[in-house]
């Protein structure tokens, strides 16, 4: 079992790097939406390093969404959801191997940027690596709740746009605790420890029900 | 060429045969009931029943659309039967998905990956190992792919992979959508001897086809008349 496990989600790593897989993909995305946004508010320092962390974390966001329709997709067109389905793990479990292997492409590569990425919006020196954490435990639920919405968009044709639409009201909670853990580190009232914990918190949550939903919808699905 | 893809398929299949488990699969039977299905509102067939036990072949038959590959997806548990039972006796508490091969229209194999790639992560995937990547390619006349990304094989040659997961992995049942589709005469006759070994090994066989399946105890069952 942990074979097969091992195996989805080294396929999928292989798969993401591969020509074509576009693993680097959302990262460029996110490089291109952190670069315009200083052009489009203009030269105002202090404005951009309030905004900072929203910006990186709508930005995370956003590039998270925008590959997940083929997570599933992919797999359920070529008949490989077919082998998931006949091999002896079960579904929850190939779900995780599946979840995981896009946190590994997209979260956290993402979060890795992040503090490089942070000087284009005047972030302060001591405020990256906070920002950076923030992304780091709270991207994975972003990937396993678009787990979800992938899922149940598996097969569909030209699923597009369909997952970021349905996954995005599900991930304003994460949203709102990791902007505000990365202001926390910029200054303020409140203990950085507070909003991060519980975005740690919605991340585990996250994964959980992400991965018991997402085998459930693959279930259903015809 | 083709003699001396016969004589390797013939080798390889003596090499299977004295491999050091046991040859032959447990007794089991598979039967349905009564079986019906219905998709997107529509009945499509119903009233469908047969069994099939180790050692026989099915070949599944019908006019387009009668339903043969939604009964293979509700055999393989992707499709609700939306009447009746299927049941599956002498394999224990293992679920019917654990038991059973499925080489469909839709060929599972992974475009940018290697065959051998794909073959390795089916037998990881599927478990009760059997032959290697390499002597499954071999077995089909294809050792020479292993290293080639499947995108740039030809549609039969795609074919012949797919059916060369059924070699990598042991299981009792094959489930068989077209399996002959895209397959030159020579693939064919190849494809004749791998299904008799796996009956001889007491496996079984439900195929969907169109022409015959070339194997002499075949069965033939008709979906909707």
């Amino acid at each position: 079992m942990i074979r097969a496990f091992l195996a989805i989600l080294r396929r999928d790593l292989a798969l993401a790097t591969r020509a074509g897989g576009g693993g680097e993909l959302a990262l460029v995305f996110f490089l291109t939406l952190v670069v315009l946004v200083p052009f489009a508010l203009g030269p105002d320092l202090n404005l951009l390093s309030r905004i900072g962390p929203a910006i990186l974390w709508l930005g995370a966001l956003l590039a998270t969404l925008i590959g997940l329709d083929r997570l599933f997709q992919g797999d359920e067109e070529d008949g490989s959801l077919d082998l998931i389905r006949a091999s002896v793990l079960p579904l929850e479990l190939a779900v995780l191997a599946k979840g995981l292997a896009h946190w590994l492409t997209t979260g956290l590569p993402l979060a890795l940027c992040a503090p490089l990425l942070g000087l284009l919006v005047a972030l302060p020196g001591d405020a990256m690596l906070p920002v950076a954490a923030t992304l780091l435990a709270g991207t994975p639920a972003l990937s396993f709740i678009g787990a979800t919405g992938a899922a149940l968009t598996a097969s569909l044709r030209r699923g597009g746009l369909i997952v970021p639409v349905l996954v995005a009201p599900l991930t304003v909670p994460v949203l709102i605790f990791g902007v505000s853990a990365s202001n926390s580190a910029l200054g303020g009232t409140i203990p950085f420890l507070t909003p991060f914990l519980i975005l740690c918190a919605l991340s585990l949550a996250a994964i959980v029900i992400g991965t018991i939903a997402a085998a459930a919808a693959l279930r259903l699905a015809e | 060429m083709h003699e001396s893809c016969a004589a390797r398929v013939f080798c390889l299949r003596n090499n299977v045969l004295t491999l050091p488990f046991a040859p032959s699969f447990p007794r089991l039977a598979l039967s349905a009931e009564d079986l019906a299905c219905r998709r997107g509102g529509r009945l499509i067939f119903e009233g469908l029943s047969f069994s099939l036990g180790g050692g026989e072949a099915i070949a599944l038959t019908g006019r387009n659309g009668a339903g043969k590959s939604s009964l293979i997806a509700m055999i393989c548990g992707r499709l609700r039967p939306a009447g009746g039972h299927l049941r599956i006796e002498g394999a224990g508490d293992a679920p019917l998905s654990e038991l059973l091969h499925l080489v469909g229209h839709r060929d599972g194999l992974k475009t940018a990956l290697t065959a051998r790639e794909n073959l390795d992560f089916a037998q990881a995937l599927l478990g009760e190992a059997s032959a290697s990547a390499q002597e499954a390619l071999a077995a089909v006349g294809l050792p020479h792919v292993a290293a080639l990304p499947v995108g740039y094989l030809s549609a039969g040659q795609r074919r012949r992979v797919a059916l060369a997961r059924l070699l990598v992995s042991r299981r009792p049942l094959w489930l068989l959508d077209e399996p002959a589709s895209a397959l030159d005469v020579a693939a064919q006759a190849m494809l004749v001897g791998l299904m008799r070994d796996h009956l001889a090994q007491g496996g079984a066989i439900l195929a969907a086809t169109h022409g015959s399946l070339g194997l002499d105890g075949a069965r033939e069952v008709r979906i909707g008349a």
